[in-house]
């Protein structure tokens, strides 16, 4: 396997490279051709990634005689690049065999899907700053245009613009940060990884970097404050490319935080480093799991539930960077190690969880959770489907969402030993954080399912929703299996992470991590999802076979009790679906105990005089403390300014001739100053 | 041989667990109906009510899923494991490597989660509004109970429940502020996770009081016995907990000599029997709260947890 490590890598590239190629298929109609391109090329780049990892390759780099003139562009895989390429070539696939399924709804999007899959390629393969740069705002755009699908609905245009004024920000943040990186040297400016490298970054220049990674990448992913765009772009957008987006979109930004702040910055930074990326993920996830629990569209719960796991994966880079500096490598490879393991858990059941959504819009015909309802009845594969995802989402044993939260915590509960009274109650805040996150997860999953798949049809079009084709069923089945999987094995996961640990702290989870087993120390305790697993389907078992032997068989059928209510009325042939807890009543307790102190929710209800005939109407409102806060303020500021630009344009003509004779006498006064130093 | 020994001590634990729990529920009775003035019912009564149920055939409602008639078999069993997870007479049995505290606290969610999931299933308001308020009550306990994990894997340096009472048992940490701060949060949390009063009434008849028996509103037979002899079960299990974390004495070794275990399992009867009179004496002697007030009650443990960790770094200038 080590005879080649440039196989892997070529074969990438050329995926990477074919990638484009498909949407100018695409482009030409052959809308179909496309996706099975799509699918064969992400198929083959999963089977290249697997290789990679499984072999243990040594890093690879390669020169392509395209791009800057004089430079090229240089691609480099490594154990980092290969663990996310990995997650977004299983993603790719799975959106790819979704959009198979329907070439209605989803042809609009053919040219730019393989595009948008390419650029992020490119970003994970990229060995240089312009690569880097370049892949990264491609995937902006290809992203934007995908989100703009549905153009003709004024809030998905509304999305659209937000998403990418964010994604201009971001922009103008990393490409500052990557020049402050690379290193001028006397041979004129090189902007190759390994010359970055050479020179780390100190100083100012390493904390002006640093603000600047986490802005203009951490706006990408979803990081607190900057993740007001999530929501609105995840539900605008088609629900295989929101897969794509939240499932490895979010990855690809944080692979590039951790690219720039642990491999090019160099390990000399202090360990204050960490703590902006562990309060920053803590404050972002309980924001996003509690948000989840408002939003009144399955989509946008969705987003906001990725926000809050961004913000744990945030967190755990963010103790591993501590530890990293704090000379802790076993820490900092537990930290890492469960960054990355719930990066990747997170990755594939999201992708599942909107697959799933796609598929209750297509065979419902809505997003929104209050006209949903008994789609178990109805959509029995999908439903299966969205629970095994929301099994992953609440965190509950054996799934990958528990294996990655439990690593999480252990690493959190080994924080401590960073040393420093107020580092330690930090770190105790931020599990606290966490902890409360995973909580409000678990509401949120119960939520999404039980409002939306379970219960009585809300809606005649809910009641007559049909399954999605085999092609989609397929596509959610494999993400379930893979999501199941990564829960029973998280060891081989994290196994699979072993080179990037190596990379990014030194140090490999070693034994920690086994077929069978994750441990926080080099000993025999620990949670082994295996047994837990077979614990369980024993004592299911069990039980079911004691009731079996010992309780009356068999069952009857009749009207729900509920209290002794009586039964519909014939014109109401499910029951009035009113009746039923919807998306805002099952949210209300948390709106009222923490969305009022944290969201500004505030309720009204407008209800009809006496003698009146009209309905009662509950108004619900609440706020995104980032948009209260940050977002508004800036608007104002920038309206206010501009208002005062404004005036310049009303100037007598004297006046603007004398302010353009001021501002060039400035601007001299300026050059001899500045030739005087 | 030793690895035959602790399973058989590991069987005897799920089998001594599950024979004990309805006991437990039946014992609280007899005190709470004893404090109140009344005879009340035997303490055997919860197994004569199991039994009536497993003799009666279950009715569904007509839009019952699959999901509703596997759920209170997946949720009895989440708990089962839970329990087997946490040693009662002796410590070191077979699943000791696994009892760890967050994989049982993430089986109790998966427990919690199921059950809710199904009180949502048929439709009807009462399900919702349990479903809802238990989900609601879950998310204010389970930061608390991190933050008690927290302190005793600070002092342990595990969070492996069988590694912390070991630990306890031989007394070299002594006594400590912040072993106390966390017994008190976690009783708190106790309460609030098996919906005992002031939380929820387990008792009541007036369905807007309901917050878990309104979830389960429309199981009836076989599926209804599984669900209280969960509860019975979970209660058993939070007792337990506290008795082995915070009075880990008298406990056997599952690899010692068996006769001990005899002493082991007075010593669990007896602590198990105090906190479940100690229960019965709390809950006769205090008032139901309103629902939104018990994000309060519950805010008390977090505090009390936060401030055991805080007394910890502070104290003991831990690195």
């Amino acid at each position: 396997m080590n005879t080649a490590p440039g196989v892997w890598l070529s074969g990438l590239a050329a995926v990477a490279a074919l990638l484009p190629v498909l949407g100018l298929v695409a482009a030409a109609g052959r809308v179909r051709s496309a996706y099975w391109g799509m699918l064969l090329l992400c198929g083959l780049g999963v089977v290249l990634c697997a290789g990679f990892l499984i072999g243990d390759s040594a890093a690879a780099s390669l020169s392509v005689p395209i791009g800057l003139p004089g430079a090229g562009i240089l691609l480099a895989l490594d154990g980092l690049s290969a663990f996310f390429l990995l997650l977004l070539m299983l993603i790719g696939t799975a959106a790819a065999t979704t959009a198979l399924d329907d070439d209605g709804g989803y042809a609009a999007t053919s040219p730019l899907l393989p595009v948008f899959v390419a650029a992020m390629a490119t970003t994970l393969l990229a060995a240089d700053g312009f690569s880097l740069v370049l892949g990264f705002e491609t995937m902006s755009l290809a992203s934007f245009g995908l989100v703009l699908t549905n153009h003709r609905e004024p809030p998905v245009r509304a999305a659209a613009l937000l998403y990418l004024g964010m994604a201009a920000i971001g922009g103008a943040c990393l490409i500052p940060a990557m020049a402050l990186l690379v290193h001028a040297g006397p041979a004129g400016v090189d902007l190759g990884f390994a010359a970055i490298r050479g020179h780390a970054p100190h100083g100012w220049r390493a904390i002006v970097i640093l603000a600047l990674v986490l802005v203009g990448a951490g706006s990408k992913a979803g990081l607190a404050p900057l993740h007001v765009w999530l929501p609105p772009a995840h539900a605008a957008a088609p629900s295989h490319v929101s897969a794509l987006m939240s499932g490895a979109m979010t990855k690809v930004a944080l692979y590039v935080i951790i690219r720039l702040l642990f491999d090019l910055c160099g390990t000399g930074q202090p360990v204050w480093w960490g703590v902006p990326l562990m309060v920053l993920g803590a404050v972002g996830a309980v924001l996003g799991a509690l948000r989840a629990n408002i939003e009144s569209d399955i989509k946008a719960v969705l987003a906001c539930s990725t926000v809050e796991n961004v913000g744990l994966i945030a967190a755990g880079i963010g103790l591993a960077l501590a530890a990293r500096a704090a000379d802790l490598p076993a820490l900092a490879a537990l930290a890492m190690g469960a960054a990355l393991l719930h990066a990747m858990a997170h990755g594939l059941f999201k992708a599942l969880l909107f697959l799933g959504a796609g598929a209750a819009l297509h065979g419902a015909g809505t997003r929104a959770m209050d006209r949903l309802g008994g789609l178990i009845q109805r959509m029995p594969v999908t439903t299966g489907c969205m629970l095994v995802g929301a099994a992953c989402l609440a965190a509950l044993p054996p799934t990958s969402g528990f294996a990655g939260e439990w690593s999480l915590f252990q690493a959190m509960i080994a924080g401590p030993r960073l040393g420093g009274v107020v580092l330690q109650m930090l770190i105790c805040v931020v599990a606290l954080l966490m902890a409360l996150a995973a909580a409000l997860a678990a509401a949120a999953a119960v939520r999404l399912i039980g409002v939306a798949f379970l219960g009585r049809p809300r809606t005649p079009r809910a009641a007559a929703a049909h399954e999605v084709g085999y092609a989609a069923q397929l596509a959610m089945l494999g993400l379930a299996l893979l999501s199941l999987l990564a829960g029973l094995f998280p060891g081989v996961v994290l196994s699979a992470a072993a080179a990037a640990l190596r990379q990014t702290v030194g140090l490999t989870m070693g034994d920690r991590a086994s077929l069978l087993h994750i441990s926080p120390q080099t000993s025999t305790t620990g949670y082994s999802a295996p047994a837990i697993a077979i614990l369980l389907g024993l004592a299911i078992a069990g039980v079911a076979w004691v009731v079996r032997r010992r309780a009356v068989a068999g069952h009857r059928r009749g009207p729900a009790w509920d209290c002794g209510f009586g039964a519909p009325p014939a014109w109401l042939p499910f029951g009035d679906p009113i009746t039923q807890y919807g998306g805002g009543s099952f949210g209300q307790p948390l709106r009222r105990a923490l969305g009022v102190v944290i969201l500004g929710a505030t309720e009204r209800v407008d209800m009809p005089e006496p003698g009146q005939t009209r309905a009662a109407r509950l108004v619900v409102r609440s706020k995104d403390p980032a948009t209260a806060l940050l977002f508004q303020p800036v608007i104002r500021w920038r309206g206010a300014l501009s208002a005062q630009a404004d005036r310049l344009q009303f100037l007598t003509i004297q006046r603007t001739l004398s302010l353009i004779f001021a501002v060039l006498v400035l601007f001299l006064i300026v050059i001899v100053l500045v030739e005087q130093l | 041989m030793s690895a035959i020994i602790a399973l058989i001590a590991q069987a005897l634990h799920i089998a001594l667990m599950l024979a004990a729990a309805p006991l437990l529920i039946g014992l609280i009775r007899r005190v709470k109906s004893r404090l109140l003035g009344r005879t009340g019912p035997s303490p055997l009564q919860p197994y004569r009510d199991l039994q009536r149920l497993l003799r009666k055939q279950p009715v569904l409602a007509g839009n019952a899923s699959w999901l509703f008639a596997a759920a209170p078999a997946v949720s009895f069993a989440a708990t089962l494991c839970a329990a087997a997870l946490v040693p009662s007479f002796a410590l070191g049995m077979t699943t000791a490597p696994l009892s760890d505290l967050i994989v049982i606290a993430g089986l109790l969610t998966l427990s919690r989660v199921v059950l809710a999931l199904a009180g949502m299933d048929i439709g009807t308001a009462f399900g919702g509004i349990g479903a809802s308020r238990e989900m609601t009550f879950a998310v204010f306990a389970e930061p608390a109970l991190l933050l008690v994990i927290f302190t005793l894997a600070l002092l342990a340096g595990s969070t492996n429940l069988d590694a912390i009472a070991t630990l306890l048992r031989e007394g070299s940490l002594g006594l400590r502020v912040s072993l106390g701060l966390s017994m008190v949060a976690v009783v708190t949390i106790a309460i609030a996770e098996n919906g005992r009063i002031p939380v929820d009434n387990p008792a009541t008849h007036l369905e807007l009081t309901m917050v878990h028996e309104a979830m389960v509103l429309e199981y009836s037979a076989r599926h209804l016995a599984l669900i209280e002899y969960g509860v019975a079960l979970r209660l058993l299990l939070w007792l337990t907990l506290i008795g082995t974390v915070f009075v880990p004495f008298g406990m056997g070794d599952a690899a010692g000599f068996p006769p001990l275990w005899i002493t082991g399992a007075l010593a669990w009867a007896a602590k198990v029997g105090v906190l479940a009179v100690g229960l019965a004496v709390f809950e006769s002697s205090i008032a139901k709260m309103r629902v939104f007030r018990v994000p309060e009650f519950l805010g008390i443990a977090l505090l009390l947890g936060l401030l055991a960790v805080i007394f910890l770094f502070v104290s003991q200038g831990f690195a």
